[in-house]
């Protein structure tokens, strides 16, 4: 008896601790699907929509102009943040290439230099040609380019996302001038 | 006064705490080691006091929303009644808290103060350390301006680089697809309740280690630290001149710490508060976003190494670091403290210092950064205009029209970012300005496809005017020997 009563309090020792790491386990679940919610909702595509910029005819043949746009997921307490700039060049025709206003490096906003056709960034000095290639600096590519469209008259880019250098850059990455 | 030590008394009684206060208050620490050079620690905790007590003081009126905050703020330094003085206080005190921080981790490396068996002390500091920077890192994205979202651009762009759960991080980072009011939530969060908290816990784990293994004894060159006979030997000095911490060694403790709250609270009066910049409104690009005085180092590092070497030091570099201070105490846990006969250590101090200090310096002038105005804003200097032609003048025209000068300097004003242009014309002849105007390289832009052949031969006109009086522009050696 001596020696069988804390054996069993062992025993009921190692059930209250199973029993707390069951109910832990079982909260863990909601609690990090709560903390990973900007995750899981945005593998699913759920953060990118079509927005549009403007009529076509505000953005002049042959040049490059800035323009801003609303970005498609707003909460109540985003202020003016949600508000984000993009560069618009107009090539011809109904040929556009939308470029997202961060420099490919870390993220600070280009700015359009049309006497010399380059964007130029003012953190780190990175510049690009008036495609958006790269041109000189730090960053290894270049601009960050939306997928756009033409429809009713109206410019419409995909956005939703920061754009980052990093493996994201394939999803809103290199895509031909929309035709 | 009998009344106090009985209500004294009958808090004792049921605190059982009076004993382990006489203790910790009295107990022995060698007798040099009662110096000047042990305020640091004690004047860290109570800058960091004096952060909690201004961090809440500004959680009064700080809104800590994307739409609201830069507003909450500039309510802060304009209309609340000292509101910028707390403000102030507030990060002065993170400044100071970083530098003390620092100085302190500095004069226990080279004090020898990690070795056994004082290694989990060290380790836990370097974790209080990299809190201290995560608190400075947060607190600047809480002052909501433009610095704060394009820094958090920074962030994201860093975080983006990690092999295959990059785009994960920056929305776990972002809460969300873009910085916003999430954002700025989430680090709200970061740097009121979890680092803070994180932070109080280590602090008195610190303090208790401290406390129980007593302070670090004043090194003596040649007396080695071994793990067998370390604890007698600490014994043995502290029995023999040993004196009570109270009051022996903290009154300088005392003073310091004074001495650096009125330092602290003089910079707050004198210079005022950090900021907000501009407002955070993505839409406004006219803005050159710079970090804070801490990471201005990170910023030059991040402009001058090769695009090829970045990402791997961005992710590589701070693993490597942590992983060396928290390795260190295993690597020397014994042997000689003194850096008197520990050249390489002062010298590892003197190299990262100096290092260090360099990158912050040159992010002072940010010389990589294009000036995106000099173009429009910046003449070029008379001086270089006089006795010219028509054609060489248009050249210098063309020259500021085609921003050139964002980047290239003309008598010290202009951008840095490529070499200065006084005396070009004693480096390159003639065709080789024509093929780096049209070309580029060497981290220049090609011009050729937004420079018209007329415009490139006044430019070129205009830039092989420039070499010194008396200097002859530079030639092609084959052709002048024909």
């Amino acid at each position: 008896m001596a020696n069988e009563t804390p054996l069993s309090r062992r025993a009921l020792m190692r059930l209250g601790i199973l029993f707390n790491g069951f109910v832990a386990a079982a909260l863990a679940v909601p609690i990090g699907r709560y903390l990973l919610s900007s995750i899981t909702r945005g593998s699913a595509n759920g953060y990118l929509a079509w927005v549009p910029l403007g009529p076509v005819s505000g953005f002049p043949e042959g040049e490059t102009r800035l323009a801003t746009f609303r970005n498609p997921v707003v909460m109540p307490t985003d202020g003016k943040t949600v508000d984000t700039a993009c560069w618009v060049r107009h090539i011809e025709g109904d040929r556009f290439q939308v470029f997202a206003i961060n420099c490919a490096h870390l993220g600070c906003p280009v700015r359009w230099f049309p006497q010399s056709g380059l964007f130029m960034c003012p953190c780190h000095g990175g510049a690009y040609y008036r495609d958006g290639s790269r041109a000189s600096g730090p960053p290894e590519r270049g601009l960050f380019e939306y997928p756009c469209k033409i429809e009713n008259g109206l410019v419409a880019i995909q956005a939703g996302e920061l754009p980052t250098p990093g493996p994201s850059a394939a999803l809103c990455g290199k895509e031909p001038p929309c035709a | 006064m009998r009344l106090i030590s009985q209500i004294g008394a009958w808090f004792d009684e049921r605190l059982q705490i009076a004993a382990s206060v006489r203790d910790a208050a009295e107990h022995p620490v060698p007798r040099r080691a009662a110096s000047w050079w042990y305020v640091f620690g004690s004047a860290a905790l109570v800058v960091f006091l004096l952060q909690l007590v201004t961090g809440i003081l500004l959680a009064l009126v700080y809104v800590p929303s994307a739409g609201e905050a830069w507003s909450s703020l500039q309510a802060l330094n304009h209309d609340v009644a000292l509101g910028w003085f707390i403000r102030a206080l507030h990060g002065w005190g993170s400044n100071f808290m970083i530098a003390i921080v620092l100085i302190h981790m500095v004069q226990v490396f080279l004090f020898g103060a990690y070795k056994f068996p004082r290694e989990l002390t060290w380790i836990v500091g370097v974790f209080l350390l990299l809190m201290t920077l995560g608190m400075a890192f947060s607190g600047q994205v809480l002052r909501f301006d433009q610095d704060a979202y394009w820094g958090l651009g920074i962030g994201a762009s860093i975080s983006s680089r990690i092999p295959i759960i990059g785009p994960a991080a920056v929305k776990l980072l972002l809460g969300g697809p873009i910085i916003a009011g999430a954002t700025l939530s989430r680090f709200f969060a970061l740097h009121v309740f979890v680092i803070p908290g994180t932070l109080i816990g280590l602090v008195c784990l610190h303090l208790l280690m401290v406390m129980k293994l007593g302070i670090n004894e004043w090194p003596m060159p040649g007396r080695l630290v071994k793990r067998a006979t370390y604890f007698d030997e600490y014994h043995a000095l502290t029995k023999k001149e040993g004196e009570p911490f109270v009051p022996y060694a903290i009154w300088k403790d005392l003073f310091f710490a004074a001495a650096i709250l009125l330092a602290v609270g003089a910079c707050a009066a004198f210079f005022g508060p950090f900021g907000p910049t501009g407002q955070p409104d993505p839409t406004i690009i006219q803005t050159a976003p710079r970090p804070d005085y801490f990471f201005l180092w990170l910023y030059a590092l991040l402009s001058l190494l090769p695009p090829s070497l970045e990402t791997p030091a961005l992710l590589i570099g701070p693993v490597v670091v942590i992983a060396g201070l928290i390795l260190l105490p295993f690597l020397s846990g014994e042997g000689e403290k003194s850096w008197k006969r520990r050249p390489i250590a002062v010298l590892t101090v003197l190299l990262v210092a100096i290092t260090l200090g360099t990158f912050t310096r040159l992010a002072q002038f940010a010389p990589w950064s294009p000036k995106m105005n000099a173009w429009s804003g910046t003449s070029v200097p008379a001086r270089f205009l006089h006795r010219t032609t028509a054609l060489e003048r248009q050249g210098a025209l063309v020259f500021q029209v085609k921003q050139c000068r964002n980047c290239h300097s003309l008598g010290d004003s202009g951008g840095q970012r490529g070499p200065a242009l006084d005396a070009v014309a004693a480096r390159l002849t003639q065709d080789q300005l024509i093929r780096q105007v049209i070309q580029g390289g060497g981290n220049m832009p090609a011009y050729g496809n937004n420079i018209s052949p007329a415009e490139t031969t006044a430019l070129v006109a205009f830039l092989e005017t420039l070499h010194p009086v008396g200097q002859r522009p530079a030639g092609n050696a084959a052709l002048s020997q024909q």
